[in-house]
């Protein structure tokens, strides 16, 4: 026991003494907290709208009031010509060119069915998917108040009202922000642990001080401990320290408990640094090691439904997220903070988490050897 | 020097792939016997001690060291042993009492025996002044006497040096050599490797490698007489050149 | 030249016998692709749902069984009990619950009119919002389709989806990952090889010898260029003959325009160098001044318009902003060089910024 507080002593007298990490540690949350929120909007607003109306008619004047109108729509251009307003979309000036036929009216009105033509812009998918169909609802609407005009008071719809009340639950200012702050939060932790803890135990690798450790009659597990530790309590820090920053930047308070958040982080920054010790054994300069957790990190973000959602993903990917650490932590982070999830709601992720842990770290306790 | 025997290596081999890096050397170590083994580079001295030191496995042939067996005992081994490379032995970021109470706390020493040895060791070394100050700042020499004197700290029954006293200027070379004929003479065994042959003649016994086998083991005026040299070094000569492991 | 040849070999062989490093300097772009463009959407679907049926009547029936096949919505739980509702949400189970009340049916005859509400999780708010859309779309439609009896009118919409026709969302991603390799792979490395030399201090005995200072600058650069060219070929093949993403436009335009972007990586790379002797630091500046940015402001991730001004004023400084713009245009678009000329005049100016910039720094350095 003595050994491991001699051992943990030297440890944060030298992580401390490291100016790289402290400012890191510092300005990294900070950085990430203040930019990634602000960037990662995928709120889609200002869709540009240049129209080409080949009707000029009443009723054709009337659709392209009536999208102007909404401020979701911003009207760029009005054209007479398609190959003019297509430039425009080419240079991404518009989003969406929406194209009235001649004839719209007399269409409508003769046979009771006409046609508009759109044409999005989908490099941007998200954009275009909501984009469009945001138009496609206006259109609609404007269709329905079309029929309303026309139609007579009895008989027509009759059984045809079904209206559709939209409620949100647990985030009805609809902010983005306050979606993406939890997850930036579990990315923040997952780079602390993973990364710094695998650069440490490689630059002692490189310097060749695992050598004289070594030699002497430290434990293995003594060593491990070592240095799991004092990056365990770091990234309990970070978190608080991103929490904090959330509070006071973004007014994000989590619905539920801090304690809850607490029991869940700390197995899961178990398994991260289990994960930097196995890219340490793999990495021989910190050039390797940065490069290695770099890489593996960069995936299981990208998988961990933090940008974009798992159910969307094909079913083989969906089954890589269920290894993936990541995944788990943002679940949590997101139900606890916005839904105020209990411990009980999320026992499922604790036992799996500790059970990624308790692997991890154990192969990389049984596969340290001091005698190679 | 009595003839107690402390280390004790027999066929010890290391093999990496088809490569044998050490053949099956065999020797003893007397308790308080300051023991040189020298060898060009490549020749596998390096290889061979870090398999006395627990560092790397043999790949076969046994070893006692300090009464313990190499292949069963390496941790009680540890407990018994002191170590110093030239590459590294302390912590560059830590001061010197960080170091000493790190060492001093690793090896099992407690907090007023820790706090004892620290003042003696900065008296002796005339550090003093020095105590708080980080180890990198120090000139090398400095840096490898107090690394000596650490791995001398929980006195250890044998100590291995590994080339302590490369790139450090002749005085504080001989003032190093002090400090290591008094730890033999306290009945610390020494086994050092050194490529400076003047060293060798400080030693009590010498063994030369080539090539991954013992080619010579005896006292520096034995060998001396045996290969009709005026020097170490040109025994030493003698023997590298027969060498086909060149370093080049 | 001969002598510059001999560092050129030399710094290969660090490259090259670094296996591992070059295994996930070539192995990225590959994961990046597969992973952005097979795993990651934008595109809503099997949204798992819950519906509470408490009419459980001929309409409701239908109008569940039209949602439930629908590819965006996996109907996983059917709910009972008002609490059970709660629980749904609470236990992350599902996004969206419909609910029906018990009378719908026979509201819908009597008085024309009832009402399903749709209640949705708004953690995410953009698959809230759509989820909600596809949902009402369904319901409206069922409504339509179970009405087409009298003259209702009707306006049509026929929707043309251009340049990425299957709103997959790797058209965006694929520029967007070949800008990011880049940055990793030159300005990266060779910003962290050149230090690595300095603090290894075997640049100084380089400097000692005959060879012109920059000339060894230029010499550790060029794996990392020869590198990233394969890379880019690598993910432009990947990009046509795995994602099926075909390249619109003129593909000499395309490579020029990508290795102009890894002169302007390599020298902001040289430039990192000479801002510091530590390989840590170097590290962290790569990170923080390089990478981040690219991948959070160049607007491959994230739309740079929906940013503050602040951070759009910024993403003008990022030069992977500027590659993206062309790339895009280019290769997604197939627009021709009239179109970007202006942003690779900018990209042109930034690259030799960079390297005068570094040139000047190192030339005081080493004085």
């Amino acid at each position: 026991m003595r050994a491991l507080r001699i051992l943990l002593e030297k440890e944060f007298r030298q992580i401390f003494r490291n100016p790289a990490i402290l400012r890191l540690m510092f300005m990294v949350p900070t950085v990430q907290l203040l930019i990634l929120p602000h960037a990662a909007d995928f709120e889609v607003k200002n869709v540009n709208v240049c129209v080409v109306d080949f009707d000029h008619s009443p009723y054709s004047q009337r659709l392209v009031a009536k999208i102007t109108s909404t401020d979701y729509f911003q009207l760029v251009a009005f054209t007479d010509s398609y190959d003019k307003a297509l430039r425009y979309l080419a240079k991404d000036q518009a989003d969406v060119v929406l194209q009235i036929p001649e004839g719209f009216e007399r269409s409508l009105v003769k046979e009771d069915e006409t046609k508009v033509f759109m044409a999005v812009n989908a490099v941007n998918g998200v954009k275009a998917g909501l984009g469009g169909a945001y138009l496609q609802g206006v259109v609609a609407d404007f269709n329905r108040e079309v029929r309303v005009e026309w139609s007579q008071p009895q008989g027509m719809n009759a059984q045809h009202a079904i209206g559709v009340e939209a409620i949100n639950w647990y985030n009805p200012l609809m902010n983005y922000k306050t979606f993406m702050v939890p997850g930036i939060l579990v990315i923040l932790v997952t780079m602390v642990g993973g990364f710094l803890s695998a650069l440490n135990i490689v630059k002692e690798k490189e310097v060749g001080t695992i050598e004289q450790i070594n030699v002497t009659p430290i434990r293995k597990y003594h060593f491990v401990l070592g240095k799991l530790i004092p990056f365990w309590i770091l990234g309990l820090i970070i978190l608080t320290i991103g929490f904090t920053i959330a509070w006071v930047v973004y007014g994000i308070v989590p619905v539920g408990s801090f304690l809850t958040i607490y029991v869940f982080a700390a197995a899961y920054l178990l398994v991260v640094l289990g994960l930097g010790l196995g890219v340490s054994t793999l990495a021989n300069t910190q050039q390797q090691a940065m490069l290695i957790s770099f890489f593996i990190m960069m995936i299981f973000i990208l998988l961990g439904g933090l940008f974009t959602s798992i159910d969307s993903m094909p079913f083989w990917a969906q089954v890589v997220t269920w290894f993936n650490p990541v995944t788990y932590f943002i679940e949590v982070m997101r139900m606890v903070v916005l839904k105020g999830s209990t411990l009980a709601d999320i026992k499922g992720q604790i036992v799996t988490v500790l059970l990624m842990a308790v692997v991890l770290n154990g192969f990389a306790v049984l596969n340290y050897r001091k005698r190679s | 020097m009595t003839g107690e025997i402390v280390i004790s290596a027999r066929d010890l081999t290391k093999r990496f792939g088809d490569f044998t890096a050490v053949k099956a050397i065999t020797f003893d170590v007397m308790r308080g016997e300051i023991f040189g083994f020298l060898g060009a580079n490549g020749a596998g001295k390096t290889t061979a001690m870090r398999m006395l030191c627990g560092l790397s496995l043999p790949t076969s042939g046994t070893a006692q060291i300090a009464g313990f067996d190499l292949a069963t005992g390496s941790e009680r081994i540890k407990q018994n042993i002191g170590y110093m490379s030239q590459k590294f032995s302390l912590y560059d970021d830590l001061t010197i009492t960080e170091n000493i109470r790190f060492y001093g706390g690793i090896y099992g020493l407690t907090d007023k025996e820790i706090k004892d040895k620290t003042r003696q060791m900065l008296g002796t070394l005339h550090l003093e002044d020095q105590a708080k100050t980080i180890t990198k700042a120090l000139p090398l020499g400095w840096k490898q006497k107090v690394a000596f004197s650490v791995a001398m700290l929980h006195q250890p029954r044998i100590v291995f040096l590994d080339e302590p006293t490369g790139g450090v200027d002749p005085v504080t070379r001989r003032e190093f050599w002090t400090m290591i004929y008094e730890a033999a003479n306290s009945g610390t065994t020494v086994f050092v490797t050194t490529h400076y042959m003047d060293e060798a003649e400080y030693c009590d016994r010498v063994s030369i490698m080539v090539d991954g086998s013992i080619e010579a083991l005896d006292t520096p005026l034995k060998l001396k007489e045996q290969f009709e040299s005026s020097s170490m070094e040109n025994v030493f000569i003698q023997l590298a050149r027969k060498a086909t492991r060149s370093n080049a | 030249m001969k002598q510059f040849l001999f560092f050129v070999q030399k710094e290969f062989y660090h490259v090259w016998r670094d296996k591992r490093t070059m295994f996930i300097l070539f192995g990225m772009p590959v994961v990046q692709i597969l992973i952005f463009g097979f795993a990651l959407t934008n595109e809503v679907k099997n949204a798992r749902i819950a519906v509470w049926d408490q009419a459980n009547d001929k309409i409701s029936r239908g109008i569940i069984d039209q949602i439930g096949g629908s590819r965006y919505f996996n109907i996983g739980m059917n709910l009972n009990r008002e609490d059970e509702l709660e629980q749904a949400f609470q236990s992350g189970k599902v996004k969206m619950a419909i609910v029906f009340p018990s009378d719908f049916e026979s509201a819908l005859i009597h008085n024309n009119q009832a009402t399903i509400q749709l209640i949705a999780d708004a953690t995410d708010p953009n698959v809230a919002t759509t989820l909600a859309n596809y949902a009402t779309a369904i319901i409206m439609d069922y409504q339509t389709s179970r009405g087409r009896i009298q003259q209702i009118p009707a306006i049509k919409t026929e929707v043309r989806m251009l340049y990425n026709p299957q709103l997959k969302g790797s058209y965006s991603f694929v520029p967007g990952v070949m800008a990011l390799v880049l940055m990793l792979v030159c300005a990266m490395m060779t910003s962290i090889s050149i230090v690595r030399e300095k603090e290894m201090g075997t640049m100084e005995v380089i400097l000692v010898s005959p060879i012109v200072p920059i000339r060894v600058v230029i010499a550790k650069m060029v794996p990392y260029f020869l590198l990233s060219a394969i890379n880019i070929c690598s993910i432009l093949l990947m990009s046509v003959f795995v994602l099926d993403v075909p390249i619109q436009g003129n593909l000499l335009l395309v490579v020029s325009e990508c290795l102009l972007f890894t002169i302007t990586a390599l020298a902001f790379g040289l430039l990192i160098s000479s801002l510091t002797n530590s390989q840590q630091v170097a590290m962290l500046i790569s990170l923080m001044g390089l990478f981040l940015p690219t991948m959070l402001l160049s607007g491959f991730m994230f739309p740079v318009e929906n940013m503050p001004v602040p951070l759009q004023v910024i993403s003008n400084v990022v030069p992977a902003k500027w590659f993206y713009i062309i790339s895009r245009s280019v290769m997604i678009k197939g627009l021709s060089f009239d179109y970007v000329w202006k942003e690779t005049l900018i990209l042109a100016g930034m690259t030799l910024f960079f390297m005068l910039l570094s040139v000047k720094k190192f030339k005081t350095r080493l004085e």
